[in-house]
């Protein structure tokens, strides 16, 4: 735009009109909506966060609180156990991956006749509706009628789990369906970076009489490890997001137990319809979250430039 | 020799486990779709397969899976139009035609930005300028927010398609008397049109399974989807589960579709954002 401003008319004119201006509108319909869309939502959430808001009779009513927010932060008893689920979760479902992602990787890499079909079977979870996941696997840990249930029954187990229903355990179902949810997404990624491995370094190593497991550990794990950190810090990144299958199979209960950031976010904007709070809440995750891509933009070039 | 076909018997064996795991839950729903109350509450795994509760969803008066499979028609291809033409031009000129770096960054690094964002952070804006706009519970609304979710994914995916047309088809094009939306329009176009149909279906496929945008700026079914209407079906309090899983199943129809028309551009969608190490 400066640079716009500095040439004279008829360049502009030309710019915008003459045979090169094809640059210039191709790309405007993007930019209109990257800023209409994405960046002016910032500035209206800061905007809703130093109010409290009210619809009455359909007219929203605001009134200007300035740090008032600050107050009800201090006085919700549930952020704390959101932000402590949301950990817990984030840390398990990148740990957990990152190993059957790999192995998975490892495993279907050294395959060639299905190997398509291996391919293929493995990201159907990622394109299946989350939702759909969600009431999946509610059927199978269904404590009347699920598929867990059953089999249990029929082995003659006594105390049934109460799965998504026992507060001591619904934390886990859920990281347990993230686990069949997105194991296929680090597989994507790992087996990229196998795959990218130079053939002939794996030829060496096996002529010099190595086995699997050391070959893994010696030349595929140590040629990975970039690809490997990446990876976890993208899955971690997205596993913030994680709202869709919670709200089906537990809506952040039973009591507080899975009650994640998004999940108590979206209860203070339906159910409290608090909606300067839940824009605080949103402006603060913004916050934290570019910290965290940034973080991850830094670390992935250094890696790249290291490592790679 | 022999010590190589067994490790390999062994792997693929272990790989149908995985398979299994995956495809089960699948399976399972299907099989639950087709049951009648009283076999689901047997847990039987024979009975006799009815189509009733696919009869129910979207004839019953219960339910309203018509009205909700058409608002997903409607949506996701809107959104896969929108994203398709939006996107595949801002690529083109970003890859293209000689922005400075810092422009190209820029712009990379904000969608990049966008697609890790957690989505929530965008749901009381958008809440309050649908209503604003008039548009608050209808397909536009949700329209507007799966455009800019998929714009990342859309624009990324075409980045990678056009960096891999030779430069010289343009500069001939250009030469030859053609004007840029011409050498654009007719002759890269043509050539990226797998990597754009692919595109397309995996940004229909996206909007088709998105849940919390399209639950927080719709109220009934004049502009609910078909994963709101599921996730409806969970908070009653006797959950009707034959009628879950048959709309379940009809939920799950593209991504199936998809995943045999598998190939390595979808798969490569998938991973957008991984900057590969």
């Amino acid at each position: 735009m400066a640079q716009a401003s500095l040439t004279r008319p008829t360049d502009m004119r030309a710019k915008l009109f003459g045979p090169g201006s094809f640059k210039y509108w191709s790309v405007a319909p993007l930019l209109i909506i990257l800023v209409i869309f994405t960046a002016l939502p910032i500035v209206q959430l800061l905007q809703m966060s130093v109010s409290e808001l009210e619809f009455i009779d359909g007219e929203l009513v605001s009134e200007f609180i300035g740090l008032g927010q600050l107050d009800n932060l201090a006085k919700d008893p549930i952020v704390g156990i959101a932000i402590k689920n949301t950990l817990v979760f984030v840390v398990a479902v990148v740990l957990i991956e990152t190993f059957t992602g790999f192995t998975l990787a490892v495993a279907i890499s050294r395959t060639r006749s299905f190997s398509i079909v291996y391919r293929s079977v493995v990201i159907i979870p990622l394109l299946i509706p989350p939702v759909a996941i969600g009431t999946m696997w509610s059927l199978i840990y269904d404590y009347n009628y699920g598929l867990i249930t059953t089999i249990l029954i029929e082995l003659g187990v006594q105390h049934l789990p109460l799965w998504t229903a026992d507060p001591d355990l619904a934390l886990i179902s859920v990281i347990i369906v993230d686990v069949w949810h997105w194991t296929s997404f680090m597989f994507l990624i790992m087996l990229a970076g196998i795959e990218s491995i130079p053939p002939s370094l794996l030829e060496a190593a096996r002529v010099d009489g190595a086995n699997e497991l050391r070959m893994i550990r010696h030349v595929i794990l140590p040629m990975m490890a970039p690809t490997i950190l990446v990876a976890m810090l993208l899955r971690t990144i997205l596993a913030f997001k994680v709202f869709d299958q919670i709200f089906v199979l537990t809506s952040g209960g039973p009591g507080t137990a899975t009650q994640v950031i998004s999940m108590h976010i979206y209860k203070v904007f339906s159910e409290q319809f608090r909606l300067g709070y839940a824009a605080f809440l949103s402006l603060l995750v913004a916050g934290f979250m570019t910290i965290f891509v940034a973080f991850y933009f830094w670390a992935s070039r250094v890696v790249r430039r290291r490592l790679g | 020799m022999r010590q190589k076909t067994l490790h390999k018997i062994i792997l693929n064996l272990a790989l149908l486990v995985v398979v299994f795991i995956i495809l089960f839950p699948v399976f399972y729903i299907v099989q639950t779709s087709l049951k009648s109350t009283a076999d689901i509450y047997s847990g039987t795994f024979f009975f006799t397969a009815r189509t009733r509760n696919y009869e129910e969803i979207f004839t019953g008066s219960r339910s309203n899976f018509a009205e909700l499979t058409r608002n997903s028609l409607v949506v996701s291809s809107s959104v896969a139009v929108i994203c398709g033409v939006i996107g595949s031009l801002a690529a083109y000129s970003v890859s293209r035609l000689n922005w400075p770096r810092w422009a190209t960054g820029g712009i990379l690094v904000w969608l990049l930005f966008i697609n890790m964002m957690p989505p929530i952070v965008f749901v009381t804006p958008y809440y309050l300028w649908a209503r604003a706009a008039g548009i608050y519970d209808t397909p536009a609304a949700v329209v507007m927010a799966h455009v800019v979710l998929n714009m990342p994914l859309a624009v990324i995916m075409m980045m990678n398609f056009f960096a891999e047309v030779p430069k010289e088809l343009e500069e001939a094009a250009v030469i030859d008397g053609c004007t840029q939306w011409q050498a654009f329009s007719r002759v890269i176009v043509p050539i990226v049109r797998p990597g754009l149909a692919a595109m397309a279906v995996l940004v229909f496929v996206f909007s088709w399974k998105e849940f919390l945008f399209a639950l927080s700026l719709t109220t009934t079914s004049a502009g609910r989807t078909i994963p709101v209407g599921i996730a409806n079906f969970v908070q009653e309090f006797n959950i009707r589960y034959g009628e879950m899983a048959a709309g379940s199943f009809v939920a799950m129809i593209p991504a199936l579709i998809l995943v045999l028309l598998a190939q390595r551009h979808i798969i490569k969608g998938l991973t957008v954002g991984a900057i590969k190490g």
